[in-house]
């Protein structure tokens, strides 16, 4: 029995009748140029009415999106003059996020012989890294290496990432596979130890090790379960997200004020040394698109760390990924993994017809998605308007043999089976969803900013990855700068001789807003965004609007 | 605010014990959002992944518990919703680096793992779909591999635990299992052994320097050149 309701049965049987034909064809792959004119038509990024460039601060005139620029330029939550004098608790490391890139960091900072506080907006572990299913990636094959890792980055990055970064990213891999394996992570194989490797977009050779479709689960649950051994060393402190970095006499970053969000209560946390770990902001809802993004992911670190004075860069690029589920409504936007494409399903029209090379970039793929629907109205149109293109899934096991998907794809066959379609039967709708910061504040090799003191991993970060991240190389990512950020801030405490913490960078934000007449009521970071009393589809327009009606 | 097209075939839900009328589309967790909820336990990824939001429901007139996740789970007429955004499940704290991958150190490590009596309330109870009571079994039998392969879909809700008439924590000796197969028990990759070697001895620093000094014309060059290897 079909899943999808009858007005979408006419294009589904095309996409049967051409499924056996469409195994024997490859649709080509886009030369740079064609990738380039499909990115300006149709990739958001390129709409100017959506973008405008940040007022105040050291990135002053940066181009991004309105919503980011809007919480950028927010007033904080505490005053110049709060209280540090009793802190709520004192480290070597304050590590702010509980993500997989905070949880190396407290790894390695740990095992580098700093004392650890973690501090984390909701549950440690509710973070992007667990909802990464499709992959992480490393040149660990005879046919492969660090060096074609490079240029296969580079040019997904169209040429803009920083070389250093790159860099650090390849040679760094191959040891972090085996890091996460000696702490227990369960890798895809074969019985003779071969790991198990598909292509992702952007890739030349097969270099994405999974596990299963729960990859980043499976990162997550393993550094978690493992920075749990080591407390007391590692101290956790939950449902207490940073509000305002704290930085010494000398400029040095020294702790953060943090919320514990149950009692409303604002605390100060001394540290030597900060790692900020905090993630992206997909639930800004950068234009209006729903997003793949976990419930805290509001842009904090880039807020905060911005304020206290450090560069931002690539943030007028964000990622779409191309396939969100765009049917049905109750799961729209939530990510649909690369995997899929990796395994061999194409994205097909709703003539039943390939219109683009599976595994082009994410950036790519998606403006030849957003290009289908709306400019060769191609696309399938769902009852509530959302328009989408065929993946389809049912060439899996004709390609891999029968039971591929349901080994491979656990979480996809279980996400879709709860809304009555089954997927090794049936393609399912997609459609670019907002799923990751490309840009942030400006990493340095050592996983330092321009910030003294202050180390930053992963999504907050910008330059590793260009203007466009390939699939798989964002859990390296974490990994990889994790643990740089967690090394390099233990080296710092030892080395540090902090003076009195301020909050004096505060007073002199507020300052320049009002010398830039700013006039605004965000007060930020946000935290979390507002979906009260709102059925549907979660959207910044409706999100704005909301805070327009509050008053606030 | 924005009219309300599902307004006409609204249901009621009952939260916490009182009653709202929502649109019968709607997940758990945008239900409770449309009621008037802003979540802040009992609210993760919202995708499925994390287990922050595991919900335990009755349906008026039916006896039955339902268990599910709020993010995952369309409501229905007259559901009785509550969530259980904590609970207090017992941890052992170990150094993985120190342990022998035998059911000794899974009896040593969780004494009460020999408690279970075996009645799959677990398995009833798992929003994954997880047969929790055959992977406790396999446990119980010290195979290490078979509970890490049966439990490797586990998201760590809790639900189980919150459930189970032994007081086990199944998720916490799940991951001990899981940790325990991927460090020593899984076949070892020797291609990548091999590669960490020659990282070791500097193989590829010559050939990342040469290409970090490139201008962009000579990397869009090498770029197009690239071959693609074939796919699995």
């Amino acid at each position: 029995m079909s899943g999808y309701p009858p007005e979408m049965q006419e294009s589904l049987a095309r996409v049967a009748q051409t499924r056996l034909r469409r195994l024997r064809e490859t649709f080509p792959a886009m030369s740079l140029e064609e990738r380039e004119r499909v990115l300006k038509a149709f990739h958001p990024d390129y709409i100017e009415a959506n973008m405008r460039p940040v007022r105040v601060g050291v990135s002053r005139g940066q181009r991004m999106p309105l919503e980011l620029a809007d919480v950028l330029e927010g007033r904080p939550h505490i005053g110049p003059d709060f209280d540090l004098r009793a802190p709520l608790a004192e480290a070597d490391v304050l590590v702010i996020g509980g993500g997989g890139a905070g949880a190396s960091a407290a790894l390695l900072a740990q095992e580098h012989g700093a004392r650890v506080v973690l501090v984390t907006k909701l549950r440690f572990g509710d973070a992007n890294t667990m909802m990464a299913q499709g992959g992480i990636q490393a040149a660990d094959r005879p046919e492969d290496s660090p060096a074609i890792h490079y240029l296969d980055v580079i040019g997904g990055g169209h040429f803009t990432n920083v070389p250093e970064l790159v860099e650090a990213l390849v040679s760094d891999a191959p040891e972090v596979i085996a890091w996460l394996e000696g702490l227990g992570m369960m890798f895809d194989k074969l019985p003779d130890g071969t790991m198990v490797e598909q292509h992702g977009g952007g890739t030349s050779r097969r270099r994405m090790h999974a596990a299963r479709d729960y990859t980043g689960a499976e990162i997550m649950r393993t550094l978690r379960d493992e920075v749990r051994n080591r407390e007391p060393d590692i101290t956790v402190i939950e449902f207490s997200p940073a509000v305002e970095l704290v930085l010494d006499a000398h400029g040095q970053a020294a702790g953060a004020v943090v919320v514990n969000l149950e009692t409303g209560a604002y605390g100060f946390v001394k540290a030597r040394a900060v790692v900020l770990a905090t993630g992206g902001g997909g639930r800004l809802h950068y234009q209006g698109f729903p997003t793949t993004n976990h419930y805290g992911a509001t842009a904090d670190g880039v807020v905060i760390a911005y304020r206290a004075g450090a560069a931002l860069g690539y943030l007028e690029s964000m990622q779409y990924h191309p396939t969100g589920a765009a049917y049905p409504e109750q799961i729209l936007g939530l990510l649909v993994t690369e995997k899929v494409r990796g395994l061999g399903a194409q994205p097909v029209n709703r003539h039943g017809e390939q219109f683009v090379y599976p595994l082009e970039p994410r950036d790519v793929e998606a403006a030849a998605f957003i290009r289908e629907c709306l400019e060769r109205a191609s696309g399938v149109v769902t009852a509530t308007g959302q328009p989408g293109v065929w993946l389809d899934s049912p060439m899996i096991d004709l390609i891999h043999g029968p039971g591929t998907t349901r080994r491979s794809l656990p979480a996809m066959v279980r996400q879709f089976a709860r809304f009555g379609i089954d997927i090794t039967q049936e393609p399912m709708l997609v459609y670019p969803t907002l799923h990751y910061q490309n840009g942030g504040v400006r990493l340095r090799a050592d996983a330092s900013c321009d910030l003294p003191g202050l180390f930053i991993a992963g999504e907050v970060s910008g330059g590793v990855h260009g203007h466009n991240r390939l699939m798989g190389n964002s859990l390296l990512e974490i990994t990889v700068f994790g643990r740089r950020a967690g090394r390099s801030a233990a080296a710092f405490a030892a080395g540090a001789r902090p003076g009195a913490p301020t909050l004096e960078h505060v007073a002199a934000w507020n300052r320049e807003l009002d010398a830039a007449g700013v006039v605004t009521e965000v007060i930020s970071p946000i935290l979390l965004p507002d979906y009260v009393r709102r059925s549907g589809i979660e959207t910044a327009r409706v999100w704005q609007t909301r805070e327009v009606e509050r008053g606030y | 605010m924005q009219p309300d097209a599902a307004a006409d075939d609204r249901i009621p839900v009952y939260i916490m014990g009182k009653c709202y009328m929502v649109p019968p589309t709607l997940t758990i967790m945008k239900a409770m959002e449309y009621a008037g909820y802003r979540l802040l336990r009992g609210c993760g990824c919202r995708g499925g992944f994390c287990g922050a939001c595991a919900t335990a429901y009755r349906i008026q007139g039916d006896p039955k518990l339902y268990f599910g996740l709020a993010c995952q789970t369309v409501v229905q007429p007259n559901m009785y919703l509550a969530q259980i955004p904590f609970f207090p499940a017992q941890r052992a704290r170990y150094d993985i680096c120190q342990l022998e991958p035998t059911a000794a150190t899974l009896f040593s490590v969780y004494p009460e793992l020999l408690r279970c009596l075996g009645c799959g309330t677990c398995t009833k109870a798992c929003p994954q779909e997880i047969d929790v009571r055959a992977y406790m079994a396999a446990g119980m039998k010290g195979d290490i591999a078979r509970l890490a392969d049966l439990s490797f879909d586990c998201i760590m809700c809790g639900l189980c635990a919150a459930r189970c008439p032994a007081e086990e924590a199944q998720y916490n000796i799940a991951i001990l299992a899981r940790r325990l197969y991927g460090r020593y028990l899984a076949p070892r990759s020797r291609h990548l052994e091999q590669r960490l070697e020659e990282l070791r001895a500097g193989r590829y620093e010559d050939e990342l320097a040469r290409l970090r000094a490139m201008t962009r014309d000579e990397l869009v060059a090498l770029y197009r050149q690239r071959e693609i290897e074939p796919g699995d």
